[in-house]
């Protein structure tokens, strides 16, 4: 066993064990612990909680990767999944929090109509399905290169825990293991990006010393056939409009996606939500802070560790991480002439976007444990956003539909129970057998999930809370078009759907389309609403009601 | 939940006679709300994207502006204006009397 595997287990071992007892501790025993942890949990656990389930596997593994490529066009990702939560935190948590259910399609059923509420829990299942797929896939990644399993039982071993926890712990299990994920996935993260920074700039800050890299950055990436790190709109075919486009979408999709919205149920009160929000955001932006760090750093080290050297001369990581097939260098070369992240470019070397942050640590040239605890973090990240996701699957199954339009009457406690825990438990076996062969449009997980959140969910729950005059019939037609146009835009753009790939219409690439559904979508309910009856009056008190935190103390005089 | 026992506490807070305090409690929150969107805008939409290029040509610390206010700047200030955010409707709250921070008792 080398060295690198050695602590590979070591710490993988070690982090699972620790997961598995939180989950024992905090098993539950009814809907409200199962769903939203009795809405007991505190706010800074709350916070990181959110932090870690939002943090997948792309934050983690492929994020830093992508901005060392994209250069300064890679802030798409950074304002795009941060920015969201600005919007989530003043217009939305606090709002659905007084509301007071268990799930986002729960919200729109009271809100809107039945059938609103049908369309938004099947419109959950299949987001949060695309997404988990990618988790379960990204920790496959993990098991094969440093463990050497194959990646098949690769993706059964960490589908197994996730069964184990979030079944016997439901929403108060998987919030307290995502706690201590957060925990490990941002050390794992921190460690090694401060170590590289120290090693080449001196200054252990790593947002602030890559400033003085830049420079040489650009122009090794000239060097080597890339564009320059700090030249905007370079990286994005569609240049300024695209760029604009995606992180509008990525925002909109961020506050609008169902695994994110329900965390801010499980506060105590709605004062305890807006908290919430900025404790998860605070959280985040500790690694969303250091990602573009990372890929300066490691594209500066990778483009110095090729440069002049000839093929046998090439540093070791180039021969390890080529045995999963993901860097690859091209047949007759002698020395390394051009780089790229693409397969198709023809470059001397080629390195894929997912591997730079889990290969840094070698690249960078830092030593075995830390290697170890990179693999124990990726882990971390993909397995709490996968909980978190299979939560959003059970409760829109079992809640949502099953027992709202199935079974409408009498279920005990523990027939829902039973019910939400068996939906759970399908979503993990259909989601081991999709990570192991992924269907092909999973790699555009990006834009699907969040074009479809941001086309569906966005609109008509902006329009729910702040608009008493949005209906049924309104939501439902805007939630429909809306979807409608962001998918036909992706058939039309993407191969993965079985359909010849289009070029982009104005250059608006699919993963900027959700921001124009949006736009649909906001436009089709506000007329369709206005030429139909308003809603109930219960439905507008209950909307009024929802935008003071209580009741009035007696004596309070203002 | 715990919001309805709240509200249906025999000998609690009699119907509101005069609703008008609603109306501008929610109009101070609105006010805001959008001044914190203008800020959360600007720095993402208006530095990051629109005005990055004329911004690139100053530079501190080795960072041309408009990339700084692209992957560090706007995401400092998202911090910012959530805090403030929640700090500044614990202020209104309490000037209206729906805190929460007593009440059922969770310093949430």
């Amino acid at each position: 066993m080398s060295d690198i595997q050695f602590w590979t287990f070591f710490f993988i071992i070690l982090t699972f064990g620790i997961y598995i007892f939180i989950a024992w501790r905090s098993r539950v025993k009814d809907t409200k612990e199962f769903y939203v942890a009795s809405q007991g949990v505190p706010t800074i656990a709350n916070g990181a909680a959110v932090a870690a389930d939002w943090m997948s596997a792309a934050s983690f593994i492929g994020m830093a990767g992508l901005i060392a490529f994209l250069g300064s066009d890679g802030s798409v990702y950074l304002m795009g999944w941060t920015g969201g939560y600005v919007l989530l935190a003043l217009l939305l948590a606090p709002y659905l929090r007084k509301w007071g259910k268990f799930t986002v399609p729960e919200f729109v059923g009271d809100r809107y109509s039945e059938s609103v509420r049908i369309v938004a829990a099947v419109a959950a299942i299949v987001v949060s399905f695309t997404y988990v797929v990618g988790q379960m896939n990204g920790g496959g990644i993990v098991f094969s290169r440093f463990l050497g399993l194959n990646l098949t039982w690769g993706v059964v071993v960490a589908a197994a825990i996730i069964f184990f926890y979030a079944v016997l712990g439901g929403m108060k299990g998987i919030t307290y293991t995502q706690v201590a994920q957060y925990s490990v996935l941002i050390t794992a993260y921190l460690i090694p990006a401060v170590a590289v920074a120290q090693q080449t700039t001196g200054i252990p800050v790593p947002q602030i010393s890559y400033g003085r890299i830049l420079a040489e950055l650009d122009a090794l990436s000239v060097e080597f056939g890339l564009h320059e790190f700090t030249e905007a709109f370079a990286g994005r075919d569609g240049g300024q409009i695209d760029v604009f486009l995606v992180t509008a979408s990525l925002m909109l999709g961020t506050a609008g996606l169902p695994h994110v919205i329900i965390r801010f149920y499980t506060t105590k009160t709605v004062r305890g939500a807006r908290y919430s929000a900025f404790w998860a955001l605070f959280f985040i932006s500790l690694l969303y802070l250091t990602a573009p760090a990372v890929g300066a750093f490691t594209k500066l080290n990778l483009l110095q560790g090729v440069r002049g050297a000839t093929v046998d001369q090439l540093p070791a990581w180039i021969e390890t991480w080529g045995a999963t097939g993901l860097v690859t260098v091209a047949d007759g070369v002698n020395t390394i002439q051009s780089v790229s992240n693409d397969a198709a470019s023809g470059a001397d070397l080629i390195v894929n976007n997912d591997i730079l942050v889990l290969a840094s640590p070698e690249i960078g040239g830092l030593p075995a444990p830390i290697i170890g605890l990179m693999a124990a973090g990726g882990m971390a990240a993909a397995m709490s956003t996968a909980a978190g996701l299979l939560l959003v699957i059970s409760s829109a199954a079992s809640h949502d539909l099953y027992f709202r339009v199935i079974k409408k009457e009498g279920a005990s406690e523990g027939q829902q129970m039973l019910v939400g825990r068996v939906a759970m438990a399908a979503a993990i076996v259909i989601a081991i057998f999709a990570g192991i062969n992924p269907p092909a449009f999973v790699a555009q997980v990006v834009a699907f999930a969040f074009g479809l959140a941001a086309s569906t969910f966005f609109p008509i729950l902006l329009l729910g809370i702040f608009w008493k005059r949005a209906n049924g019939v309104g939501a439902t037609a805007g939630m429909l078009t809306g979807l409608i146009f962001t998918s036909t835009y992706m058939i039309y753009t993407l191969e993965v759907f079985g359909t010849g790939s289009n070029d982009h219409i104005l250059g608006v690439s699919p993963e900027g389309i959700g921001a124009i559904g949006a736009l649909v979508n906001f436009t089709v309910t506000i007329v369709v609403s206005k030429l139909t009856a308003p809603p109930s009056h219960e439905v507008q008190e209950m909307v009024e009601s929802i935008r003071y935190p209580q009741q009035r103390k007696v004596g309070a005089d203002v | 939940m715990a919001d309805a026992a709240y509200e249906s506490t025999p000998g609690g807070a009699p119907p509101d006679q005069d609703s008008s305090w609603r109306q501008r409690y929610w109009k101070k929150n609105l006010r805001l709300m959008i001044v914190l969107l203008a800020i959360w805008f600007t720095v993402s939409f208006g530095f990051g994207v629109l005005l990055i290029e004329p911004m690139n040509s100053i530079e501190i610390l080795g960072f041309p502006l408009g990339l700084w206010f692209a992957q560090q700047g706007s995401i400092y200030t998202f911090v910012l204006i959530i805090l403030v955010y929640a700090l500044w409707m614990d202020r209104i709250d309490d000037e209206f009397g729906v805190s929460e921070r007593n009440g059922d008792g969770e310093r949430a």
